[in-house]
């Protein structure tokens, strides 16, 4: 029996694992965003002394899920978990940081959904009694991005209007059996939603499906209303993807348009950064949960919020061989109250 | 005078490649492979060759003025060597563009490393 198990796609929590500390390190352009005053380590150089980018994304994360175990006042030995994961082939960033901590570790590939994959999977990992502590994990690195989904950096091609810029840094949240919350309380799994947008500059718009789908589930399983939330914020929709999403709830009868944003358009200022539709990557949701929200939700301003992350399940090479993009969103409800 | 019809035409080339850029989904790889064919083809069958004599440098420098030059190449190959030169015509008369291209491009791979955009 299934008894945690809430409608289709959603699990409620009995025992809801509650947050006791996250980290989030960012690069110099995130340092230089409206959110800037939430993020606890901005880099002065996105390599950070090393050789290559993705080495540099691989020191990001490690730096970041040691800072968050610090913080929680833990060693290596009180985790019992770590699932991360990240944009590069192999997930290489989140395996070459496991390397180094000597903890039992899931790599997770949801793109750039892996934020709320983590803790989704997390949660229910310490709500069956597996576990007490767990990490929840991931990163991304602009450049590293780059050239594994887009062109070479020396190639200097122009972005594209609707492209997004991939946020570089990560993000660590420690979730506990035990502690004061936040807590989470329900998630909502996502189903693949592909509509055959095959644009990869445009991710924001092959995603939105996926985006409503989960959200649209979220609210029917759980008999929960938008209103029932200070705050839904979808993972790296940018611009574009946010208004697709407003306007297609909107035609299913849900008007989200006082409390719904997105970690992509929040996390840097598009006027004067140059960003065009907005940020992305796991990093996105990851700093932008991590910072932003645990600390306005620790401070009483936020009381409940849907995160759901967004991913864009494809590769480079099935793209090109004409494939369209399937897209994804999981959703956590987080609530510093237990029920 | 000359320099004025090198950089009018030339920079009409350019604005060609920008608004394919902006109005299409074409990716600034497959505009330099499309522009290179034109070249070729337009050199072929010598509707560039004006345009070389009008604007100079403004013509030849663009990727179109390469297709140019291997067009021209294997033509001129052809008429010395026949069947094999018009095979290896064209990358003969292009061979300084090419081996200049490899030279300067790893000497700056040498010197610079990428870094993030701004």
């Amino acid at each position: 029996m299934a008894l945690k198990k809430l409608g289709s796609q959603t699990v409620k929590f009995h025992n809801p694992p509650s947050i006791i500390s996250t980290y989030t390190i960012v690069g110099p352009k995130e340092g230089e965003g409206p959110l800037k005053d939430y993020f606890d380590f901005i880099l002065e150089d996105d390599m950070w002394g090393q050789a290559s980018f993705e080495k540099a994304e691989a020191k990001i994360q490690e730096e970041t899920i040691k800072a968050a175990i610090n913080n929680g006042n833990l060693t290596n030995q009180d985790i019992d978990f770590i699932l991360s994961g990240d944009l590069l082939n192999q997930i290489v960033s989140s395996t070459y940081t496991a390397r180094q901590l000597s903890i039992p570790y899931y790599g997770l590939y949801g793109a750039c959904s892996t934020m709320t994959e983590s803790l989704s999977l997390g949660a229910m990992i310490i709500d069956g009694g597996f576990a007490d502590k767990v990490v929840c994990a991931t990163s991304s690195h602009f450049s590293s991005a780059e050239r594994q989904f887009r062109f070479p950096l020396e190639y200097g091609s122009q972005r594209n209007f609707s492209s997004q810029w991939t946020v570089t840094g990560a993000g660590a949240t420690i979730l506990s059996s035990t502690g004061d919350g936040p807590y989470i309380t329900y998630a909502t799994t996502g189903k693949i939603v592909d509509k055959g947008i095959k644009d990869a500059s445009n991710m924001g718009a092959a995603m939105a499906p996926a985006a409503v789908d989960t959200l649209i589930t979220h609210f029917k399983d759980t008999g929960f209303s938008p209103s029932d939330y200070d705050l839904i914020i979808s993972g790296d929709l940018g611009k574009i993807g946010k208004s697709i999403v407003l306007d297609l709830l909107k035609k299913e009868g849900y008007d989200l348009s006082n409390n719904f944003t997105d970690c992509g358009v929040e996390i840097f200022d598009g006027e004067k950064q140059d960003t065009h539709a907005g940020g992305s990557g796991c990093a996105c949701a990851a700093v932008v949960f991590n910072g932003y929200i645990y600390k306005e939700m620790k401070k009483g301003n936020l009381k409940r919020v849907l995160l759901m992350a967004t991913g864009a399940l494809h590769s480079t090479i099935i793209n090109q061989q004409g494939e369209s993009i399937p897209g994804i969103a999981h959703a956590i409800t987080i609530d510093i109250n237990k029920d | 005078m000359e320099y004025i019809r090198a950089f009018i035409v030339g920079g009409l080339i350019c604005v060609i490649g920008q608004i394919i850029l902006d109005t299409t989904k074409l990716t600034p790889a497959h505009i330099l492979v499309t522009f290179l064919t034109a070249g070729v083809i337009l050199g072929g069958i010598g509707l560039y060759e004006p345009l070389v004599k009008f604007a100079g440098a403004g013509a030849t420098v663009p990727i179109l003025g390469f297709g140019y030059s291997l067009a021209q190449g294997a033509i001129e190959g052809a008429k010395s060597n026949g069947v094999i030169g018009a095979f290896t015509g064209g990358i003969t008369a292009t061979a300084g563009g090419i081996a200049a291209a490899i030279i300067f491009g790893y000497i700056m791979s040498l010197v610079f490393k990428p870094k993030t955009k701004n």
